[in-house]
């Protein structure tokens, strides 16, 4: 099979033809590795290619007796997910040289199905933003368009996907920082029900909201990683052990399927483009035997405040260990230990995860914390009912992703609430804790547009089964314009 | 809205050294979030229960059983200064402590 061949199959047809031996976990790193070198100098999706490990991986993969069922499928992971003796800076100054003494436990099951790690992929700092523009280290350029971004904060593993840099990556979604960019990228991206995939070893930015989850090029092979992701781990007490095994979705139409266009999330606020292709795909959805229903998200507005409420107060606190301490970025020269705290942070962390430490901080100081963060958990609390009322009279919901397509680089970067505005879909389903998963809904000049649909908590099966009638009903297969580079 | 005294004042909660220009721009852009943010007080909340987690759980226990942790030089092993098997940290009762 030729090198071109090998990195345009999916990971379940890798699966199973690398089980039937036609050809090896080595020749597959080597086509990735080498789609690496000739296309990331521009695209820029990766902080570190492990290239030794994977190699010596996929050599000690061919040689078992027995393959895993994820032997020698190679992965990008976000460098948000801490792995053993590889450098995981989370995009920042302060981890820049952070090499973790041990491994999340999501990668860890990974991992032990036989997953290839070939690198860590860039985001937005400490998974704060929207562009992966925020990234320490430079930002990451959309496959499909160079001059715009890739989404965020999980962009680079979004873009490596889009690429054919990686086979598939991991994520983690906070306020939609894997669906965004899996929209703006065309791939799949899918954030589990809040406590499916145990959070230890992720580097805790909101932990009320984080979620790690799978970002592909199919929804099959979102189902495939899942199945290995989920579990409950004695060391996340947040972790749930999960009702059920996660199966691969058959093809099959959408007959029997009670789907709910959300209306708050379509027209005023989303460009016309998406909309375009948003009204197309719900036609399309129809057509495969879905009963379209409207429902209403009445308290939708006011998600994107109550979030940056919490989240941000959330960080503040979960940000307070980087304090030059154990590990990370220490300012020499200080008198005393609070000039170190105080020089290493501000060196340390870049200016959004300072604006979102500073707002959480204000947000639960004296005199604030009824006003702001009070009234968000409250907040909150409507917004889980809303969609309660709402899954009792629809199977699933739908909007679009995200309110545009990729916009360009630096287009936002001076306005923080504009960005945040780039949420607005997804945030009120992490609010909830609620599984949702982003699939490719077409193109609008060129670039992707995203589908959302939304699930009950622990709906993933009947979620993704969804997403694979809908990925049928639209049949989207336009691939980024990859030049060839030298 | 938010002066420039608050966003001192808040740094300072947040262990952040914010230099001149810092707080006049982190003044202005906490502000225009904030406008947005204060969406929230347009609703009538008195009745409604605060959220913390959405999943519904409490209370999750292990076996008290003593269990192998990290070995402490490869916990120290990031430490940006080590010394006698311990972090190092500059004085810790400051002079400047206002």
């Amino acid at each position: 099979m030729t090198v071109a061949g090998l990195i345009e199959l999916n990971a379940l047809e890798a699966a199973e033809r690398l089980q039937n031996g036609e050809f090896s976990a080595v020749e597959l790193v080597e086509a990735y590795l080498g789609q690496i070198r000739r296309h990331d100098p521009a695209i820029l999706a990766y902080l570190r290619v492990s290239e030794e490990n994977a190699r010596l991986e996929a050599e000690a993969i061919d040689a078992a007796p027995d393959r895993p069922p994820l032997g020698g499928l190679p992965a990008a992971v976000k460098d948000v997910l801490v792995t053993e003796g590889i450098v995981t800076t989370c995009a920042s100054r302060m981890l820049e040289n952070y090499r973790p003494i041990y491994t999340a436990t999501c990668i860890r099951q990974m991992r032990r199905a036989g997953m290839i790690i070939l690198g860590k992929t860039n985001m937005d700092e400490f998974a704060m933003g929207s562009s992966t523009e925020n990234s320490a280290f430079g930002p990451t350029h959309n496959p499909w368009d160079l001059d715009r971004v890739p989404g965020g904060s999980s962009g680079g593993s979004a873009a490596a996907v889009a690429a054919r840099e990686a086979l598939w990556a991991l994520g983690s979604d906070t306020g939609g920082s894997i669906r965004q960019p899996a929209a703006f990228c065309g791939v799949v991206g899918l954030k589990p029900t809040y406590g499916s995939v145990s959070r230890y070893g992720l580097v805790a930015f909101a932990s009320s909201f984080d979620q790690v989850g799978p970002i592909t090029r199919t929804v099959s092979d979102a189902a495939l990683m899942l199945r290995h992701l989920v579990g409950k781990d004695p060391r996340d007490s947040t972790s749930i052990a999960y009702p059920k095994e996660i199966l691969i979705p058959e093809d099959r139409d959408l007959s029997g399927l009670r789907i709910g266009v959300i209306r708050e999330l379509v027209g005023e606020g989303i460009d016309a483009g998406v909309m375009a292709v948003f009204d197309q795909t719900v036609k399309n959805l129809a057509i495969a035997g879905a009963e379209i229903v409207e429902s209403s998200l009445p308290h939708a507005e006011y998600a994107l405040p109550a979030y940056y409420i919490l989240a941000p107060a959330e960080a503040s606190a979960n940000l307070a260990r980087f304090d030059g301490v154990r590990y990370g970025l220490r300012a020499a020269g200080a008198a005393g230990i609070t000039e170190m705290y105080e020089t290493t942070r501000s060196r340390g962390f870049g200016d959004e995860v300072k604006r979102r430490i500073m707002l959480g901080t204000y947000a639960l100081s004296s005199g604030y914390y009824d006003a702001y963060y009070g009234r968000s958990q409250k907040v909150r609390t409507l917004i889980v009912e809303d969609f309660q009322k709402a899954f009792g009279a629809a199977d699933l919901l739908i909007s679009p992703t995200a309110p545009t397509t990729a916009f360009r680089l630096g287009e936002k970067t001076g306005d923080p609430l504009t960005m945040y505005m780039s949420d607005i879909c997804t945030i009120p389903v992490n609010l909830a804790g609620l599984p949702a998963i982003s699939i490719p809904a077409g193109l609008s000049d060129g670039l992707p547009v995203g589908l959302q649909i939304i699930g009950p908590a622990f709906s993933e099966n009947r979620l993704l089964a969804a997403a694979r009638g809908a990925e049928l009903a639209i049949g989207f297969d336009a691939a980024p314009p990859l030049g060839e580079v030298s | 809205m938010v002066s420039h005294d608050d966003v001192k004042y808040v740094a300072r909660l947040a262990r952040l050294k914010l230099a001149g220009p810092e707080l006049e721009r982190y003044a202005e852009q906490l502000s225009g979030i904030l406008d947005h943010i204060n969406k929230i007080a347009e609703l009538d909340l008195e009745e409604v229960k605060p959220t913390s987690h959405v999943i519904s759980i409490t209370n999750v226990f292990r076996e008290d059983t003593v269990r192998p942790s990290a070995p402490p030089a490869a916990a120290l092993d990031n430490g940006p200064e080590i010394e006698s098997g311990a972090f190092r940290v500059p004085p810790i009762l400051d002079t400047e402590e206002q």
